[in-house]
């Protein structure tokens, strides 16, 4: 898994939600045509759309959010997720969120969010990994 | 006159941190604070009466019976309802509404028509769906204006010989509009329907009275009014209460029970079903004693000032979009700023200690109304101040500045 270290610098909230910020502008954005509902992730306050590809055995995911810090998150968990083997996905354990201190900077309905979130990338892995087989 | 500083000693959580700043709590319309009188009562409840009410022959079950019935009393009272069996005690609002829902799935018939308003609550629009599919009545919606005020003209055409119920909120929760509810009344009553009015967001900021208002039913919570959660009151004409079958079965609701036949106690506690929220209720005329010793007058004004004070300085903000411009509204301000979407402006003032709301509000149609995702809406109460209005001002520009 890709290394998210700059989290650590940021003592300051401001600065991490600045540079969450900066992050969901360099998000993948996923095709218009792929923003319906079949790709809403459900358990956010904000819209947030998932698309993932199959490509040379790796998965790449775009996505969008109608809300800039929302964004930021996703862009963080395709920063780590994608270009990786659907194995590889399924295999991640998420602890990074916490220690990135996302989830202390996230209340349980937003928690939620990106627990839906999280559910979503790995159900992709599933359904490639059941294709590869 | 409000002395802000004494009051404010009153509330404990009002001088918590939040994310290392003092707390602007501006989240009221969501739920109230509470007093330390009456998270006081509730404790002297536990640590001295008690005990289960109306059955006990012992000392502990009579004192705190007696203090539940003073409690509805005192609830009477505050609304100025004609009997005390005419205040049903209830876990709140949403409660009151399915109890009169359920009621009247017995007496409506197929076609039979029922009007809400396009500014109600959630809990003020499904009850009434769900009674429909299941008595084949229509439900009508009085429409809304730009400005987040009812087509009242649009009401009078509603109404007709079939319309049997009429809901609407006093208070709009996502907009803070008060709706002319006395006319309402009128015009249903001329048409012989019966109205139903949802006062949860109301009841912090006037004082209703039920008999002038000549209202049928009145619902409202406890945590609104600076009182606990899980607790409300339902008033109903008693001749309107006495037709409605009971809405849950149990203990306390009976008058004599056989296997072959029940018969039902009389109002209020064929409503009342199993053990009640004994302390909720005794802390709820705890609530409306300490509101009343501050008056709603002096709230109403003070109230109005915050609103008109955090109005103007929000207007000053480049892209500010206010909903909901009634003339007459209570200190709710609903609002989005540019293309900012309401969760990353919420967010951001959580992390300067500022607690609004933001999303829809169980309000969705509004927003379809209005074509927005949501609003971030900054609800104020007695105890808040007009320096925590310059410190949400100012959050919403910071956050303006980091997030366009």
């Amino acid at each position: 898994m890709k290394s998210l270290k700059n989290f650590h610098f940021f003592e300051d909230w401001m600065q991490r939600y600045e540079y969450m910020i900066e992050l969901g502008k360099s998000l993948p954005l996923i095709d218009e045509e792929y923003k319906t509902d079949n790709h809403i992730i459900k358990g956010c306050q904000s819209k947030v759309w998932i698309h993932a590809a199959l490509e040379k055995e790796q998965v790449n995911f775009t996505a969008d959010s109608d809300a800039i810090i929302t964004k930021g998150i996703i862009a963080i968990l395709i920063r780590v997720f994608s270009n990786q083997r659907p194995k590889a996905i399924l295999e991640a354990n998420t602890e990074f969120i916490d220690k990135i201190g996302l989830k202390e900077h996230l209340s349980p309905t937003r928690a939620n969010g990106l627990a839906s979130m999280i559910k979503q990338i790995k159900m992709y892995a599933v359904a490639f990994q059941t294709q590869l087989n | 006159m409000i002395d802000v500083n004494k009051i404010r000693s009153d509330f404990p959580i009002l001088s918590r941190k939040v994310n290392g700043q003092d707390l602007v709590y501006f989240d009221n319309a969501a739920t109230s604070q509470t007093p330390t009188q009456v998270i006081d009562v509730i404790i002297d409840y536990y640590s001295r009466l008690n005990s289960n009410i109306h059955r006990g022959v012992h000392k502990l079950s009579q004192e705190a019976t007696e203090a539940y019935e003073i409690a509805r009393i005192k609830i009477q009272k505050h609304f100025n309802a004609a009997k005390p069996y005419e205040i049903i005690l209830t876990s709140g609002t949403t409660e009151g509404i399915n109890l009169i829902a359920s009621g009247y799935s017995n007496l409506l018939k197929p076609k039979d028509e029922l009007i809400i308003s396009a500014m109600e609550h959630h809990s003020n629009i499904v009850p009434w769906q769900m009674l429909c599919e299941k008595t084949g009545a229509y439900l009508k919606v009085i429409p809304m204006t730009l400005e987040g005020t009812l087509n009242m003209k649009a009401f009078g055409e509603l109404l007709n010989k079939k319309t049997k119920l009429v809901f609407i909120n006093h208070v709009s929760n996502a907009l803070g509009t008060v709706n002319p509810i006395v006319e309402i009344i009128n015009k249903a009553h001329a048409n012989d329907a019966y109205v139903l009015i949802d006062g949860a967001q109301a009841c912090p900021h006037i004082k209703p009275d039920l008999q002038a208002l000549d209202v049928d039913f009145y619902v409202t919570s406890a945590h609104k009014l600076c009182g606990p959660t899980g607790v409300g009151m339902l008033y109903g004409k008693a001749e309107l209460l006495k037709l409605l079958p009971p809405y849950q079965g149990g203990g306390e609701m009976i008058s004599t029970v056989t296997f072959e036949k029940t018969t039902y106690a009389d109002l209020p506690h064929k409503f009342e079903a199993g053990t009640p929220n004994i302390a909720g209720v005794i802390a709820f005329g705890a609530a409306l004693d300490y509101m009343n010793d501050i008056g709603f007058d002096s709230i109403a004004k003070y109230e109005n000032e915050l609103l008109n004070y955090a109005t103007d300085s929000l207007q000053k903000i480049d892209g500010m979009k206010i909903y909901g411009e009634a003339h007459n509204k209570t200190a709710v301000i609903s609002f989005n700023v540019g293309k900012i979407h309401p969760y990353d402006l919420g967010s951001i003032l959580d992390q300067l200690g500022i607690a609004v709301r933001t999303g829809h509000h169980c309000a969705q149609p509004i927003m379809d109304f209005f074509e927005i995702p949501g609003t971030v809406r900054a609800s104020f109460s007695f105890y808040n101040t007009f320096e925590e209005i310059d410190r949400f001002i100012a959050g919403v520009d910071k956050a303006a500045g980091m997030l366009q």
